[in-house]
């Protein structure tokens, strides 16, 4: 069978066309970006809010929690039959989702700045925006990262599934293929979207690497944040894909 | 909200219900298994721990769908079996709770594990008695994530045939009735929730000393 | 100059943290803050520089009433050390003592050039200046943030339990190298630690503050360890002050007299020889009952002192020497004379009278 799936996906026919790779893969990218983009446009400034100030917490961890306990075809499938098939409805929907990642990262990631630091940049001087710009979000900035990597990862998933409810990308291969049976093109979607997934999260890897202070590397024989405060509810952010 | 077609199915529903905890229970508990002797040899022969993570890393970036479907050609099986599913799962679990494991483990204090040493416990078995049961916290938390993590996922295998309450969603897509994908969305949170309460008081359960309060 | 002019600090849930306190720590000088935990000392603090605002009174600083400043501004021009040293862990040792200059828009080069000069100051090398705090010690990060405090040459420092959360040794070559930088650099400085000794070893002048906010007693170290105010105060100063005290005595006015000296070979003298060298620097005492010096029969020296030194020092050379007599060196490190415990107990009982009436006169 591999040997099938690989001539299927180097064969130069594949990849043209309404229906080929390239087309698919530049839908499911759209539709990543897209949703990344508006959720991070909301959940940033949200998430730096509820950090540096403290209020809103409660609500945004349980908001967290409770959407990473609702499977996402089950989602999916609720929000196209109210508002009939269409890009628009499943677009909103995957938005939504990608928000707590977001959200939860950024605001752990602020609330986990020495407070010390906070503190003494305070004392100095530092009038709230520049202790908010200077300090807290350069070394929230690792966090901020890792949730932006998560929720990436969640879309590019979610997008997949999403193909079900008639949206485009190359969830469309799995489920058409399983439609009819042809496990060679369920095979090549699934190849394609995993190695779409492992280049996005790379090169989100090499993103936060480069922006990241070297001050702030976690040295590898001492730990900076205990493993119990990272693990605590609300500030998980490296969960694994969900749905 | 039809509540006559929950009464008339619930034969189905219990059926789909206890599909649904099957799969995303065996994953959790295989999966755990793993990653504790992982984590172990990990946290024990540190310089295997870098590369583990790396393999560790791809496997949880690639997305739970397309693994059911590359696993099967990989393993040989069928696509279409169930097993595939259960195995895709327990490689997710395993991934991301051996990362658990050994964060748990680094977090036992240096003072703890050279007392053990001292005492004149085996290497195995101080890790065994004495820092795992320090590290529960941590483990458990992580289990938690990745147990409501597997129960969303589970329902995916729904889109390939599989799939506990997931049929839910894509029988109920196809006939347009909503009340189909409403009890399969309550009985997930329902199960995701318990699931989270049953693993906290294991916790509980397993930790008594967490919660005698420390001496100031 | 800071002054406290009946000032309150009252909490919205009841707390009086601070209890109409009025002090004045002076120019150029350091002043201690101490007490027990929850004694008011580091709220006062944090009221110099408006983290805190007080519920009545005024605090002035440079005669300006800081509530009548900007806080903005008035941090800016403050100094500020805290415990842990709050250092940005994102910028390195460079950008973090760069920090107040950079906000208040100083020159570039002017600024880096200072801030290298700062951190050789504070007994840091120039090539850590790249470092980041996570790849220094808590002594040096401690150092970089006194650097950081100092880097833009306010006239005033407040500093919070600075050398609290290091090891003992490494706090004590802190404060060693933190009064040598206060005498180069004269600032006025308001310290707030829990430990008396320190407090004592570092402070021009002593507030000690008690439970519930208020000011017990203030004064120099000496006249603290002399004369405590009260019960409390005495208690909290500890044991052995009289001691202590002594270290804030001096030593020159004792009378010594010509030391028993002898060089090697010589014949040795009645009673205790000092055996001392061709330039008159000693080498040890020598037992009564032997006929000559010789080199392999001295008995170690023991401690010696100058005049500069403390009568305590004194007291101490005393206290070691096999001889009973203490060793007193000049300034070229040869023998001057001794003095046994007996005039020095005439000379401290004489003085301690002298302080006595002094003190009823005031």
């Amino acid at each position: 069978m591999i040997g099938d799936v690989w001539a299927y996906l180097t064969a130069a026919g594949s990849w043209q066309g309404s229906n080929g790779f390239a087309v698919r893969i530049f839908e499911h990218l759209q539709y990543v970006a897209g949703a990344l983009l508006v959720a991070f446009l909301i959940a940033f400034p949200l998430g730096l809010l509820i950090g540096h100030t403290n209020k809103g917490v409660t609500v945004a961890v349980n908001a967290v929690n409770a959407s990473r306990s609702l499977p996402s075809l089950g989602l999916l499938t609720l929000v196209v039959l109210f508002s009939g098939l269409g890009r628009a409805p499943v677009l909103v929907a995957l938005t939504v989702l990608a928000i707590p990642p977001i959200l939860n990262a950024t605001y752990a990631g602020v609330r986990g700045v020495d407070k010390g630091a906070v503190n003494a940049a305070r004392g100095m001087g530092m009038t709230e925006p520049q202790v908010l710009w200077q300090v807290e979000l350069p070394v929230a900035l690792p966090l901020v990262w890792s949730g932006i990597r998560s929720a990436t990862l969640q879309t590019v998933a979610t997008a997949t599934i999403a193909a079900y409810v008639a949206l485009g990308g190359l969830g469309r291969y799995v489920i058409d293929g399983f439609a009819v049976r042809e496990f060679d093109e369920m095979l090549a979607g699934a190849a394609l979207v995993s190695l779409l997934a492992i280049v996005l999260d790379l090169a989100l890897a090499f993103a936060t690497r480069v922006s990241v202070s070297p001050g702030l590397r976690e040295p590898r024989k001492r730990r900076l944040t205990s493993p119990l405060k990272r693990l605590a509810p609300g500030n998980q952010s490296t969960a694994p894909a969900a749905g | 909200m039809d509540w006559g077609w929950i009464v008339d199915n619930r034969d189905l529903i219990l059926e789909l219900l206890i599909e649904h905890i099957w799969l995303s229970a065996i994953p959790v508990v295989i999966g755990l298994a793993v990653a504790l002797v992982l984590g172990v040899l990990a946290h024990t022969y540190r310089w295997a721990y870098p590369p583990l993570l790396i393999v560790v890393g791809v496997l949880y970036t690639i997305p739970s769908l397309a693994l059911f479907i590359v696993l099967p050609v990989v393993l040989g099986t069928q696509i279409l079996n169930p097993l595939n599913i259960v195995i895709a799962l327990t490689i997710y679990s395993g991934a991301l709770l051996v990362r658990t494991v050994v964060d748990g483990l680094d977090a036992v204090p240096p003072a703890v594990r050279k007392a053990a040493e001292g005492l004149g416990y085996k290497r195995l078995t101080r890790i065994v008695t004495v820092e795992l049961p320090i590290a529960i916290p941590v483990i458990v938390a992580g289990l938690r994530v990745v147990t409501v993590a597997n129960i969303s996922m589970v329902s995916v295998g729904a889109l390939i045939g599989i799939g506990g309450l997931g049929e839910l969603f894509t029988s109920g897509f196809q006939i347009r009735f909503v009340t189909e994908i409403i009890v399969g969305l309550v009985l997930s949170l329902l199960l995701a929730v318990t699931a989270d309460l049953l693993l906290v008081f294991l916790q509980r359960k397993t930790t008594p000393w967490d919660r005698l309060g420390a001496t100031a | 100059m800071i002054e406290f002019e009946s000032v309150s600090k009252r909490f919205p849930d009841g707390t009086v943290a601070v209890d109409d306190v009025s002090l004045v720590a002076p120019q150029g000088k350091l002043t201690v803050l101490v007490g027990p935990s929850g004694c008011g000392k580091t709220t006062s603090l944090a009221m110099v520089n408006r983290l805190v605002d007080v519920t009545s009174g005024r605090i002035l600083v440079d005669g300006k009433d800081v509530s009548q400043t900007d806080r903005v501004e008035l941090r800016r021009g403050i100094g500020y050390v805290i415990q842990h040293s709050g250092l940005f862990p994102h910028r390195t040792v460079l950008d973090n003592v760069t920090t107040v200059p950079r906000l208040l828009g100083w020159d570039k080069t002017k600024t880096r050039e200072r801030a290298y000069e700062l951190i050789e100051m504070v007994g840091l090398s120039t090539e850590q200046a790249g470092r980041y705090p996570a790849q220094l010690s808590g002594g040096q990060q401690q150092r970089v943030g006194v650097a950081r405090a100092l880097a833009s040459d306010p006239p005033v420092m407040l500093m919070d339990e600075p050398f609290s959360a290091v090891d003992p040794v490494v706090r004590s070559s802190l404060q060693d190298e933190f009064l040598r930088l206060q005498d180069q650099v004269g600032k006025t400085i308001l310290f707030v630690t829990h430990d008396i000794d320190e407090a004592i070893k570092l402070g021009d002048k002593v507030a000690v503050f008690a439970e519930g906010g208020h000011l017990a007693q203030i004064d120099s170290p000496g006249d603290l360890l002399a004369a405590p105010a009260d019960g409390f105060v005495a208690s909290f100063v500890g044991r052995d002050r009289g001691y202590r005290r002594l270290q804030f005595l001096p030593s020159d006015g004792v009378g010594v007299r010509s030391a028993p000296t002898a060089r090697i070979g010589d014949r040795a003298l009645d009673g205790w020889t000092l055996a001392v060298d061709g330039d008159d620097r000693p080498l040890g005492w020598l037992a009564p009952g032997a006929d000559s010096v010789s080199q392999d029969r001295l008995e170690p020296l023991g401690s010696t002192f100058t005049k500069t030194d403390s009568l305590r020092a004194a007291l101490e050379a005393v206290l070691v020497s096999p001889a009973g007599l203490a060793v007193r060196l000049d300034d070229d490190g040869c023998v001057d004379g001794v003095v046994d415990h007996a005039t020095l107990a005439e000379h401290h009982q004489a003085s301690s009278e002298t302080a006595d009436s002094g003190q009823e006169s005031r």
